[in-house]
């Protein structure tokens, strides 16, 4: 080894009288700070203010790539869904006749709605389990709040369910119901959904960085959330009267946030024997899981903010 | 070539200060007594040390579920200490170069300063956020060229203004468009001499208190390189410091000024380029 070894000292040779300072010290005089330290959440927030740009592009560019390999492009955002719920419908609406009493002009619509609202949700959680294990190499590179990944993840989840809500207009007239001024509730129940949605997305963005065995565990305990939620039939009529199980299940399992969101998005835009009135608990239930999970989400996923991208 | 140093600099401790002027390429870095030279980054007895998952040892099922559901630490991770005690204060306008053999530390302690990797123990002191511009760093590969430029520098925090001005400049930079119209591909269908070109584009676009660059330099062409040491030594003009890791002395000669010297983690030598490259090419020639 070379004999000049550490031939500079630290803090290195300053010449100008600030040999003597402590590295600590030398940093807080000129207003350094520790590298990677993470913001406080005020700060944090205005941090993501910030990014606002980027996170919009981010999530349209991902939209657009998406099916950008398919040779039939972005309609797959329309085809995919649909296709969804006509599988569901030939097994639940006619095999197993899960409608539950409803006539099919009703269920259909039901069942279209249920499965887009809940694919928003299912999907947000998807993409936040690898909004940053996925990402790594943006991570890695460049810096800039991480939140804005997980945002942008539901952000085009929300955008894909504006597409999806073009088919529900179509099939909504096609089956003869006719705009009225209950679906402007749809603006509302979206909103609320986006926020409870970004909650969840960015507490498995922070698990699954950490974990990522969670991208193979997730799609049978988002399934098993779908079943549980009444997407393709109704959850009180198959607990209480196929099932004979209690009333407190069924009224349970209807209180879950992607039954809620979904009741909520039904009973806006269908009018039918079965979607008459909706009681004012979903709407505060609604509020209540956005407020609990997007708050709580974000501030579980700022806590770990400087560990993000590293290892 | 002697380069205005301190001009551009709004410190708030020191009045602003006459102009000093330094020999190129830092032959008298301690020499400037006019004006307060202005730490960037200080790295303080830095210590880091690489959890390595599925090491030697074989582990079951179970006992890793047992393990991630008590967060114990897993018994398959095995520690790499890869940087051990290094110091160094780096001021502004410095070009430093970070050489030494694979494996020595030097991109670990690249992502340290970048805030990438915890320290095990010590610190590192930054002025801003440093940007670390590494090879394997890529953007996102299922978008176009244009995307990435664009949604690069949103992630910087450019504004949209900012980037429709300096678009241009970039793809130009980058060279993307020499051969035909790449920008409007996807970057997958970039070579990889292309997409590195391209990221340093867009990092450089911006001005960075500290710039990192990891052997991007290697991977572009004769004609690549030259526009990019041009525009490192703009950077460094305009008050920003800026850490090279290469394993080509001639890139390290004509950018750096001042060069750190890793071997095994530690530090083996840090001063003026030429007397550290000397002792660097007389230890490996040996």
């Amino acid at each position: 080894m070379s004999e000049t070894t550490h031939e500079r000292a630290t803090p290195g040779p300053s010449g100008s009288g600030e040999s003597h300072l402590t590295p600590a010290e030398l940093a807080a005089r000129h207003g350094l700070t520790v590298s990677g330290a993470r913001p406080p959440l005020t700060q944090y927030v205005r941090q993501l203010w910030g990014r606002r740009h980027f996170i919009l592009a981010f999530s349209r560019a991902k939209l657009s790539a998406q099916y950008s390999q398919a040779k039939l492009g972005q309609l797959w955002q329309v085809f995919t869904p649909l296709l969804n719920a006509f599988v569901y419908f030939l097994i639940f609406g006619l095999l197993l006749g899960g409608r539950g009493g409803m006539e099919m002009t009703e269920y259909i619509p039901f069942l279209v709605i249920g499965v887009f609202v809940f694919t928003f949700t299912q999907q947000s959680v998807m993409s936040g389990v690898k909004a940053i294990s996925g990402n790594l190499g943006l991570v890695r590179a460049l810096h800039f709040p991480r939140a804005s990944l997980p945002l942008s993840f539901s952000l085009q989840q929300l955008q894909q369910l504006l597409y999806s809500m073009i088919v529900v207009v179509v099939i909504l007239v096609g089956f003869g119901y006719y705009p009225t001024w209950t679906w402007l509730l749809i603006v509302p129940v979206l909103l609320l959904q986006f926020v409870f949605n970004s909650g969840l997305a960015m507490i498995f963005a922070r698990l699954g960085s950490h974990t990522p065995d969670l991208a193979q565990l997730m799609p049978f305990v988002l399934r098993t959330w779908m079943y549980g939620s009444g997407v393709m039939f109704p959850i009180g009529h198959m607990v209480t009267e196929r099932a004979g199980g209690p009333q407190w299940v069924a009224d349970v399992l209807l209180a879950n946030p992607a039954a809620v969101y979904m009741e909520l998005m039904r009973f806006a835009l269908i009018d039918g024997p079965h979607h008459q009135s909706l009681g004012a608990q979903f709407w505060l239930l609604g509020v209540g899981w956005a407020l609990l999970f997007g708050i709580g989400g974000f501030v579980y996923f700022w806590k770990a903010e400087e560990r993000y991208g590293r290892g | 070539m002697a380069e205005l140093k301190d001009t551009t600099r709004t410190g708030t401790d020191a009045a602003p200060a006459t102009p000093a002027t330094e020999g190129a390429a830092g032959k008298a870095p301690a020499a400037d007594a006019g004006g307060e030279r202005v730490p960037t980054v200080i790295a303080e007895d830095l210590h880091i040390v690489y959890r390595v998952q599925g090491g030697r040892q074989r582990g079951n099922a179970t006992a890793a579920l047992r393990r991630i559901l008590r967060r114990e630490p897993s018994g398959r991770i095995r520690e790499v200490h890869a940087v051990r005690g290094v110091s160094f204060t780096a001021y502004r306008g410095e070009a430093i170069g970070l050489i030494g053999s694979n494996g020595s530390g030097k991109s670990t302690l690249l992502r340290a300063i970048a805030g990438l990797l915890p320290a095990e123990s010590g610190r590192v002191y930054t002025n801003g956020q440093p940007s670390l511009l590494g090879v394997n760093a890529a953007l996102m590969n299922d978008l176009t060229g244009e995307r990435n430029v664009i949604l690069g520098g949103l992630a910087m925090g450019m504004s949209r203004e900012e980037i429709r001005e300096r678009y241009d400049d970039i793809v130009e930079f980058s060279g993307i468009n020499e051969k035909g119209d790449f920008i409007t591909l996807p970057m997958r269908t970039y070579s990889s001499g292309m997409q590195a070109r391209l990221r340093f584009s867009i990092a450089a676009a911006k001005q960075h208190d500290v710039l990192m660059i990891d052997e991007a330099l290697a991977t572009g062409d004769k004609k690549f390189q030259k526009r990019s040491e041009a525009r490192i030594r703009e950077l460094r003009a305009t008050a920003g410091t800026v850490f090279l890791v290469s394993h080509n002395n001639r890139t390290i000669e004509k950018t750096c000024d001042r060069v750190i010297w890793l071997e095994k983690g530690e530090l083996v030598m840090d001063g003026p380029t030429a007397p550290v490259l000397k002792a660097y090419a007389e230890e490996n020639a040996r």
